[in-house]
């Protein structure tokens, strides 16, 4: 019998933490350098065939004493079998058979304590190349998640809230676009970093609000997403050719926000920023935030990232709602917008300009987005108008608001969140 | 105690829906279940069967015939374990939470026959 009570027990570790779809990611990497980008479907099957075999024997076996190594080798026996019978990818035979030996590490061990940390120029390539600028931003988001995060098409599809058909259609057609136009996998030449990374992090800055803002669905928060975003952003900033001053600020916001995560939501309910139980937030983001942030200072220009994040750190430094810095983030807003006039950054503002100048202020600045077509299913527009409505003593005026409010997309959470809202302000006036 | 073979029955092709995180989550489930079955003293081991292959030998009117291999099988027993119980009724109750009853088609619990060998 192959397992004795002693090996098995020893074997029963856990799995290092989303080994598999890590893995997924690396070994197509590594792949699509060899074989070429515009093999990607061959990737995928090789690296769906080699998390296969594992299902089809770990189990029976137990876990081998070096998993990666262990899809590493079945990975590249399958690109093997493949290329055979194939003429046009025959000379790959030779980087392939290296692939082994560069994986293994020194003397064969495995290196699991950089399991997490490292970032091969492989996978810096293939995120290039995922959100490269010729394909269409949601095609990004959908790629970068299926061949770098390893996600399913049915979990993205859940992921990002739209049909499957849908989702693989778009990969379909990203592929295809980049067969065609010969895109090249590398990180790209000086000249055109800056510019590249900026459609990277536009796609990493998409994939945490997908998951942070849930729009529908029951969960406030899809943890899976903006996990995948942080761990994005930290790849990137760690990685010589990308710790660019952008990078980390776009880092600094991603933790800052992350870190009030755990003191959002409770019990299925939203806990609006004013309530939130501040020792709830998670200390050592803030803390990787801060640091980050100052990383970015090295900047000559600030860009959005750098706004956004300077805003969100006002609101972690703050002691309590009320000790918050308004002023600043008004400030800080108003640069934002000069950078990028977007509605939904003019509501943010208004709702900082409330504070600094009064109910009325805020809500006379509303009146010029009040219309604007990018707003018009966006319930937190409606929500603001009633909240300042109510702050200004005009019940009747805020239940209208929260009614439209609710007429909007929303999750189950932000949908009980404005119907409690709605019946305090009707009990408040009808008591008045 | 007796010793009872766990016949594993499944699909092979069910395995390529799952996605990478369904896998890993699925195998964790396998190796839970081994470790707290040898820890308790009622593993003795398991194999894993080569896939698409075997062969049947039977005689028929013709002579000897051969069937196989069977790569075209919907089901086939992809692998065992042999435990240790002391009768059915605790060989059912240990492979009822085996993963294998809810991701594969069924386990087949077979005894080891030692009584005759104790009687002779």
């Amino acid at each position: 019998m192959a397992i004795s009570h002693e090996a098995e027990q020893e074997r029963a570790r856990k799995m290092v933490d989303h080994l598999f779809r890590r893995e997924a990611g690396r070994i197509a990497a590594t792949l699509t350098r060899i074989l070429g980008p515009g093999q990607l479907d061959l990737v995928d099957d090789i690296v769906q065939d080699a998390l296969v075999q594992a299902l089809r024997v770990w189990p029976y076996r137990g876990l081998p004493d070096n998993p990666r190594a262990w899809l590493i080798k079945v990975a590249r026996n399958r690109a093997l079998d493949r290329l055979r019978r194939s003429s046009t990818l025959r000379d790959k035979e030779e980087d392939l058979k290296k692939w082994i030996s560069q994986s293994r590490g020194e003397a064969g061990q495995p290196r699991e304590s950089r399991f997490v940390e490292e970032l091969s120029d492989d996978q810096l390539a293939m995120i290039f190349i995922c959100c490269h600028p010729e394909l269409p931003p949601a095609s990004r988001v959908a790629l970068t998640l299926k061949t770098v995060c390893g996600f399913s098409v049915p979990e993205i599809a859940r992921a990002l809230l739209s049909a499957q058909p849908t989702v693989a259609q778009r990969l379909v057609r990203a592929k295809r676009m980049i067969k065609r136009k010969k895109l090249p996998f590398q990180v790209p030449p000086p000249a055109d970093l800056a510019q590249r990374l900026d459609s990277v992090l536009e796609a990493v800055y998409l994939l945490f609000n997908e998951g942070y803002a849930a729009h529908s669905g029951e969960a406030l928060v899809r943890r899976d997403l903006t996990g995948e975003a942080l761990r994005l952003i930290s790849l990137l900033s760690a990685h010589p050719l990308t710790s660019k001053p952008q990078v980390h600020a776009l880092a600094a916001l991603l933790c800052l926000h992350a870190s009030r995560l755990p003191a959002r939501e409770e019990d299925g309910q939203i806990v609006l920023l004013a309530d939130q139980e501040r020792s709830r937030w998670d200390r050592r983001l803030i803390e990787q935030g801060s640091r980050h942030l100052g990383q970015a200072m090295r900047a000559q220009a600030l860009s959005r990232y750098h706004l956004q994040a300077a805003i969100a750190a006002c609101h972690v430094a703050a002691p309590g709602y009320a000790q918050t810095d308004w002023k600043k983030i008004l400030d800080l807003y108003d640069a934002l917008i000069e950078i990028q006039p977007s509605p939904i950054f003019r509501l943010n503002r208004a709702v900082a300009l409330a504070f600094v100048e009064g109910v009325e202020a805020g809500l006379e600045s509303l009146l010029e987005i009040e219309d604007n077509p990018a707003l018009r299913d966006y319930y937190l527009l409606p929500a603001t108008l009633a909240d300042l409505h109510r702050r200004a003593g005009r019940g009747r005026e805020a239940a209208r608001f929260y009614r439209r409010a609710l007429q909007c997309p929303c999750s189950g959470p932000e949908r009980r969140f404005l119907e409690r809202k709605l019946k305090q302000v009707e009990g408040a006036s009808s008591r008045s | 105690m007796s010793k009872f073979l766990l016949l594993l029955h499944e699909e092979p092709t069910a395995a390529s829906n799952y996605s990478p995180q369904q896998m890993q989550d699925l195998i964790q489930e396998y190796v839970d279940w081994s470790a707290r079955m040898a820890q308790a003293g009622h593993l003795l081991g398991g194999q894993k069967l080569v896939e698409g292959e075997g062969r049947i030998v039977r005689q028929d009117d013709e002579g000897l015939v051969v069937d196989g291999p069977f790569s075209e099988t919907k089901e086939v027993i992809g692998g065992f374990f042999m435990i240790e119980a002391d009768d059915y009724d605790q060989a059912v109750q240990l492979s009822r939470d085996c993963p294998h009853v809810r991701y594969g088609t069924r386990i087949e619990i077979r005894e080891i026959d030692e009584r005759h060998q104790e009687e002779e």
